[in-house]
């Protein structure tokens, strides 16, 4: 069923369907690799509740829960 | 269109300049600094503090320059625009590297190789360092080099920078004559994609402006910055096609425009389709042990470090008491080096008291330009303590933790979780706090974060703060305590509203984004700290030095002139004088009563008197006109002006003398000068006005323009004097003395 990458919890996974939101930042979120098939899982939260950390393509980073929402996934 | 042809005739030409790029945190820097022996110069691009690194390959006349990282070549923040710019030969004044150096980090192979076919495709000669191949064999993996160089068309040499792996080869191998232009296109584009990707192609070549083997290249970096929208992405994309008629662009711009509107989003389709390339690649490349599906053991070290550091307690715990040590740092370990340097100052004044006869020389040497080189060089430890502590910071991965740490907090008023250590370390001192930013990568984010620094309560109020309150609040202790934090808390307050200000208005841009790498932690080398400390606190020196010395001696001039005979001074000076010739006091006495006499008639005592009217609203006369003025300088000078101006010979900042002078002084009518409400106001004054030359040509060297330190001038100085006119006239008005 396909989520947003915002609603996953820590330990959870998907594979990236999409990028939404506004051009500039979906590209930026495109090139440090969540294109479409990625496997992209949520490492943890920051501790006041946002950043979240991010693992994917063998490498972490870090976004906030903003954009996260913006990134269409389908759960595993 | 300035993109030069790809010199495919000159395989064998001489090198004489290679460019060094990659990700951040790919080894890169560490790669150069082994590269060229530790032996490099540092300056800036003009216009912008991004560090310039140039240093010579070791044995060879090659020229090696270091790049800010990047992760792609559509640059979306200016200091990443510099790094392509110099690549593709946009930069004014410089002209494009003769070859490229790739780095990539080999245990982050897809990221990576996604900027370094990108940099092959635009057909330059390019060699690729895969470096920290000691963390890939770590993991149980390993890359195929030959294999890779082969997918890629150009050279590819595996390293390990910090151990000197694979550095002879790389070496050869950039002196070598091996390197190659080349412009393989393995890009697979959806077909309507790949039919507007030629048209906007041949507009490119037709112009004459580029070859056909880079002007395919062009065009997809062309289209992705123009169609993501963004106002840097549009400005990069105008500088690309600058020598492009304008007819033949706004063409181009509606066959991408087209495009988009039918296919949805192009630019995503060629990103994505890179990366699909990139994938390829590397999964022929990439061989995995067998049975080497096994978690890697690095990551779980890491995780384990991380479950401590960004942990909901105790991640708090570990930043408090690494934020304790750089607070302390600055604050106190500084302290005995400071008090050094200025017994040394002090040393240096005496000699020239004693050997330079009295008069002009003797003060300009004395008062002038050792106060002015003291006043630079006083900083100079704490500045040097800070970078360290930012380099260790910076080099384990620890920074990116903070930033993820105090994200939240910061983003309250629109800032990045990388704004929390300047601002912090602004409370020792604004000017390593707003050298602090240079970790602050966009720009906006970056200048809010200079414009509020000086707000923050630093270390110089202090002497101010203290001897105001210990003259007026006497000697109760839970109301001075509460004066104190309540200034503090102003400052602070101040700057985070004043922050929402500057994103809401001047500095309002898209909405801030946090899209932050954290790498893995890696143990920094002490060489390269020391070194790049080094660096930029010799920055600080010849930058913001020579501004401060010669704001200093313009000072003293305005303190020193018109000299006046004795006999000419006042009959009041003259009377007091005559009147002490008996009584049996020292010589000091003597001088800080002339040296107050004359200083009330040079030409800060005369704009003291210029400026009454201006500040007679806020409670203040001319005496602390002049304190006020002259501690344009530095903020401390305030109680050594008060000293001499009210008369009395110590001038220390806890000066029992002082604080009694101060509480005593009064006005023409009799009535005290210094009541609470004065002082308050006046200390409020100090909170926010920027009374501080080093900060200001601080600024300038980090801004590179004089537009933000005049700006910051000038809003403090409206918040600071609109604050005390307040205190003073809405005080009054209820009645406080």
């Amino acid at each position: 069923m396909p989520k947003l990458l915002g609603d996953l919890n820590p330990g959870q996974s998907g594979f990236v369907r999409g990028v939404g939101g506004e051009a500039g930042i979906r590209h930026r979120l495109l090139e440090m690799g969540l294109t479409r098939g990625t496997l992209v899982s949520v490492v943890r939260v920051a501790p006041l509740g946002d950043p979240v950390e991010l693992q994917l393509r063998g490498y972490r980073l870090s976004v906030r829960k903003s954009e996260a929402a913006t990134v269409h996934i389908e759960a595993t | 269109m300035s993109v030069r042809p790809a010199d495919v005739s000159a395989v064998s030409a001489t090198v004489h300049r290679i460019a060094i790029a990659g990700n951040p945190n790919s080894g890169k820097t560490s790669l150069f600094n082994q590269l060229t022996g530790l032996r490099y110069i540092v300056a800036n691009y003009p216009g912008v503090t991004v560090e310039k690194r140039e240093g010579r390959l070791l044995g060879s006349g090659i020229i090696l320059v270091d790049l800010p990282g990047i992760y792609s070549l559509s640059a979306r923040s200016p200091d990443e625009a510099i790094s392509r710019d110099v690549l593709l030969g946009l930069l004014n004044g410089e002209s494009r590297p003769d070859a490229v150096l790739v780095v990539i980090d080999a245990s982050n192979l897809e990221r990576n190789l996604y900027l370094a076919t990108q940099l092959i495709e635009f057909g330059m000669r390019v060699v690729v360092a895969c470096n920290l191949m000691d963390e890939v064999e770590a993991r149980g993996e390993r890359i195929d080099c030959e294999l890779l160089s082969r997918e890629l068309g150009v050279p590819v040499i595996p390293t390990v920078a910090r151990s000197g792996r694979g550095l002879d080869e790389l070496r050869r191998a950039l002196m070598g004559g091996s390197i190659v232009p080349h412009s393989r296109h393995s890009l697979e584009l959806p077909l309507e994609i790949d039919r507007c990707v030629e048209k906007i192609a041949s507009d490119l070549t037709s112009s004459g402006a580029t070859t056909c083997c880079v002007s395919r290249s062009a065009a997809l970096l062309w289209m992705t910055d123009y169609l993501s929208g963004d106002a840097t992405g549009r400005a990069a994309s105008r500088r690309l096609v600058a020598q492009v008629p304008p007819a033949l662009a706004e063409e181009m711009a509606r066959t991408a425009e087209e495009l988009n509107e039918a296919e949805s989003d192009i630019a995503a389709a060629i990103i994505e389709a890179r990366y699909r390339h990139v994938s390829q690649i590397v999964s022929r490349v990439r061989v995995q042990r067998s049975g080497g599906d096994a978690l890697p053991r690095k990551a779980s070290i890491r995780d384990r470090v991380d479950s401590v550091v960004t942990h909901r307690i105790y991640g708090f715990g570990v930043f408090v008491v690494v934020m304790g040590l750089l607070f302390l740092s600055i604050f106190s370990w500084a302290e005995p080096l400071m008090g050094m340097i200025e017994s040394v100052q002090a040393l240096c004044v005496s000699a020239v008291r004693v050997w330079v006869p009295d008069g002009l020389l003797q003060s300009l040497l004395a008062d002038g330009i050792i106060n002015g080189v003291g006043s630079v060089v006083v900083f100079f430890p704490q500045i040097c303590i800070l970078f360290l502590f930012l380099s260790i910071l910076e080099d384990s991965g620890y920074m990116a933790r903070a930033a993820f740490l105090m994200d939240r907090l910061m983003s309250r008023v629109g800032l990045h979780g990388r704004s929390f250590i300047p601002l912090l370390s602004s409370y020792a001192c604004a000017i390593p706090g707003i050298m602090a930013t240079r970790t602050i990568e966009n720009r906006r984010d970056r200048l809010t974060t200079i414009l509020i620094a000086p707000l923050m309560s630093c270390s110089a109020r202090l002497p101010v703060y203290l001897i105001l309150i210990a003259a007026v609040y006497g000697d109760r202790l839970w109301l001075k305590t509460g004066v104190m934090l309540g200034l503090y808390l102003l400052g602070t307050v101040t700057a985070l509203l004043m922050a929402v200000v500057f994103k809401k208005t001047l500095l309002r841009g898209p909405r801030p984004t946090f899209i932050m790498e954290l790498p893995p932690y890696r143990l920094p080398q002490a060489r390269v700290i020391v070194r790049t400390m080094w660096d930029r606190s010799k920055q600080f020196l010849t930058g913001a030095g020579t501004t401060i010395v010669a704001a200093c001696i313009v000072i003293w001039a305005l303190g020193y002139f018109p000299r006046m005979d004795v006999a000419d001074l006042s009959q009041e000076v003259v009377a007091q004088l005559a009147e002490l010739d008996g009584a049996p006091l020292g010589v000091d006495e003597r001088d800080h009563i002339l040296a107050g006499a004359q200083l009330r008639q040079s030409w800060l005592g005369r704009l003291g008197h210029l400026i009454e009217p201006t500040i007679e609203p806020l409670g203040y006369d001319w005496r602390i006109g002049i304190g006020i003025l002259s501690s344009f300088l530095a903020r401390e000078v305030f109680v050594g002006t008060m000293g001499i101006t009210f008369s009395i010979g110590a001038t220390d900042d806890a000066s029992d003398m002082l604080r009694d002078k101060l509480a005593a002084a009064t006005r023409a009518d009799g009535r005290p000068l210094f009541t609470p409400r004065v002082a308050t106001g006046l200390m409020v004054f100090y909170v926010l006005a920027c009374q501080c030359v080093s900060t200001l040509a601080v600024t300038r060297r980090e801004t590179g323009s004089w537009k933000w330190p005049a700006l910051m001038f000038g809003y403090m100085t409206v918040l600071a004097y609109s604050a005390a006119l307040a205190i003073n006239q809405l005080g009054a008005a209820v009645g406080w003395a």
